[in-house]
């Protein structure tokens, strides 16, 4: 019999808010982190985007502002979580995509900045600053690191391994970045709109966020990871599957390993960029696996995309939908856009809420899915 | 943990060199690492156009999935879904990264950005194979074998994966290594344990 695993702590560290209580507050008011934002470092032109103000991160002499970031986040979890970073049987899972790669903009290249850039250098100072004894592990798949840190978390526990999983993501938008997507032409003009007929890329956000799981019986009231699974669409590096039928089957792999159906999903929260093509494959996906009538949102409006954090802040604030009963509307979403319809939320109502599937899909063909539940 | 699963075939690429179960196939060591690349392909008569448009990261890891597989893989033995990929490194996609960076000074290239992710290097093997199952991409400061086999071992134990190419692939302007493995759940007549010891003694030789 596979050991449960529960959410023990959260944290959600946003233009938003820097805790989960206050960014599901602010959410609920229909507060958003995107907006216009004027700032040269990052583009000549303005864009639409959800970034901190100067000032936001009291940053730490020595570290960077991606690291500040882990630390405040996973700072907050701790606090009153009962987890002890210092014990032997815990760990640090850390997702990123990018890290400090913007210190290239900043620093001369040298050898010694080629090994400051490192994730690990990262992770290491992360690390230290808590006491964690063990290795972190560091995951960078593109934009199902988040994701991902909860099922390699989950399942490091289900082995004994460890007892409990510190999983911590984070990504910060630098001119490396923005320059990147807006290459791509991924860029929303304007708020973005998932699944909507008008929709026209995507908006970019930073934060970071932390998911405490632990396996330890005192927590047995508390919402569990059900199950997860990860899947390669094997067709392009850039574009999504054609079908959406590896989406879908990672969505079914983690459903037949929750040992649930999908009249057990109370809702989704989607990856939902409003880019053309993901909502497109990603609402397919939702109808192959019968999950076409299930409330589903997308947080992207409020937090923008966050890659490597995003999978981690929006199961936070999903968590959050769970224990409050509450469901989260899509900002920027009207008129349905896709070829199967899926059931878009459009208000904030409120739910009998047991489960929910979070999905993500990212360059490199990647998808993953992950069910929590009471 | 009991090594019940099996190294089918393991293929090294460094230091000019391309050694796959324990025989050198190749070697180029005077060539600078995109010659060497280039070399390499040309030498196994690869056909396959989309090579030209990797970044190093991507050709390395690539080149030694080919060579990892060829005459070592049953592929129709296996679904999509069944085969997938759990690969790490330290360097991420910096050498790439860089020069992206230095183009987008002028005018930043996508093709160049698409590859700005480490787990694209999957991304390719996974196309060039119709691999769709599982996968994932670590970053370490150096490898961590004991990592790498509970991964492998967890997805092969709950039947999530039947076959899985796992490893090292790394480069960073001139250095670069790639060491990769194989790993089935059956033995063959040539196989090896999927142990600790045997991934890091095959990691280990040059």
């Amino acid at each position: 019999m596979e050991k449960d695993v529960f959410v023990v702590a959260d944290n959600v560290l946003s233009p938003i808010g820097k805790t989960t209580i206050e960014n599901f507050d602010q959410l609920k008011k229909n507060a958003s982190g995107v907006k216009e934002q004027n700032n040269q470092a990052i583009s000549p032109k303005p864009f639409f985007a959800s970034l901190f103000n100067e000032g936001d991160i009291n940053i730490e002499s020595g570290k960077t502002k991606f690291e500040q970031l882990l630390i405040d986040s996973i700072s907050d979890a701790l606090q009153n979580s009962g987890i002890d970073p210092t014990d032997k049987k815990t760990i640090l899972i850390i997702s990123s995509t990018k890290g400090n790669i913007s210190l290239l903009e900043t620093e001369v290249h040298t050898p010694e900045l080629e090994k400051r850039i490192a994730l690990s250098t990262s992770a290491r100072l992360v690390a230290e600053h808590f006491g964690f004894v063990n290795m972190p592990i560091i995951i960078s798949n593109a934009c199902i690191s988040g994701v991902m840190g909860v099922i390699t978390g989950m399942r490091l526990l289900r082995t004994g391994q460890c007892e409990n999983a510190v999983v911590a993501g984070a990504d910060v938008i630098s001119s490396f970045i923005l320059s990147g997507f807006e290459s791509f032409q991924a860029l929303s003009p304007q708020v973005c709109r998932p699944f909507d007929k008008s929709r026209d890329g995507l908006n970019l956000g930073e934060g970071a966020a932390t998911i405490i799981l632990s396996t330890n019986r005192k927590y047995s009231e508390n919402i569990k990871v059900l199950g997860g699974s990860v899947s390669n669409d094997a067709n392009h590096i850039s574009g999504p599957s054609r079908t959406g039928q590896e989406l879908s089957f990672a969505i079914d792999q983690s459903l037949k390993e929750a040992g649930l159906s999908t009249d057990d999903i109370s809702f989704i929260s989607a990856h939902g960029t409003a880019t053309p093509y993901n909502d497109e494959m990603e609402a397919t996906a939702m109808q192959l696996s019968h999950l076409q009538s299930v409330p589903l949102n997308s947080l992207k409006g409020y937090y923008g995309h966050t890659l490597g954090a995003a999978g981690l802040i929006e199961s936070v604030i999903s968590i959050q939908s769970l224990k409050e009963e509450l469901l989260l509307p899509t900002p920027g979403y009207n008129e349905c856009g896709v070829s199967q319809p899926v059931n878009v939320i459009a208000n904030l109502q409120p739910i009998q809420a047991k489960t929910f599937l979070k999905t993500a899909s990212g360059f490199g063909g990647c998808n993953a899915a992950v069910i929590f539940g009471k | 943990m009991l090594a019940e699963n099996h190294i089918i075939s393991s293929c090294l690429i460094e230091q000019g060199t391309v050694v796959k179960d324990g025989s050198m196939l190749f070697e180029n060591k005077e060539a600078d690492l995109a010659d060497f690349l280039l070399s390499v392909y040309q030498h196994f008569q690869l056909n396959y156009p989309k090579f030209y448009k990797m970044d190093s990261l991507s050709k390395l890891g690539w080149l030694a999935s080919e060579v990892l597989l060829k005459d070592s893989f049953q592929k129709n033995q296996y679904q999509p879904e069944e085969v997938g990929l759990v690969l790490a490194n330290r360097n991420s996609s910096l050498d790439n990264d860089i020069r992206y960076f230095e183009s987008a000074k002028e005018i930043a290239s996508p093709s160049l950005f698409v590859y700005t992710l480490p787990n694209i290097v999957i991304g390719e093997i996974c196309i060039r194979n119709n691999f769709k199952g599982e996968h994932g991409f670590y970053i370490q400061d150096q490898f961590d074998a004991g990592f790498i086999a509970c991964q492998v071992n967890y997805l092969l134990d709950h039947n999530i994966l039947k076959a899985c190419i796992c490893g090292w692939v790394d480069v960073l302007d001139q250095n670069y290594k790639a060491t990769l493995y194989l790993v089935e759940k059956n033995p063959t007549d040539s196989s090896k344990p999927f142990s600790i010891k045997n991934i890091n003694s095959i990691f280990e030789t040059n």
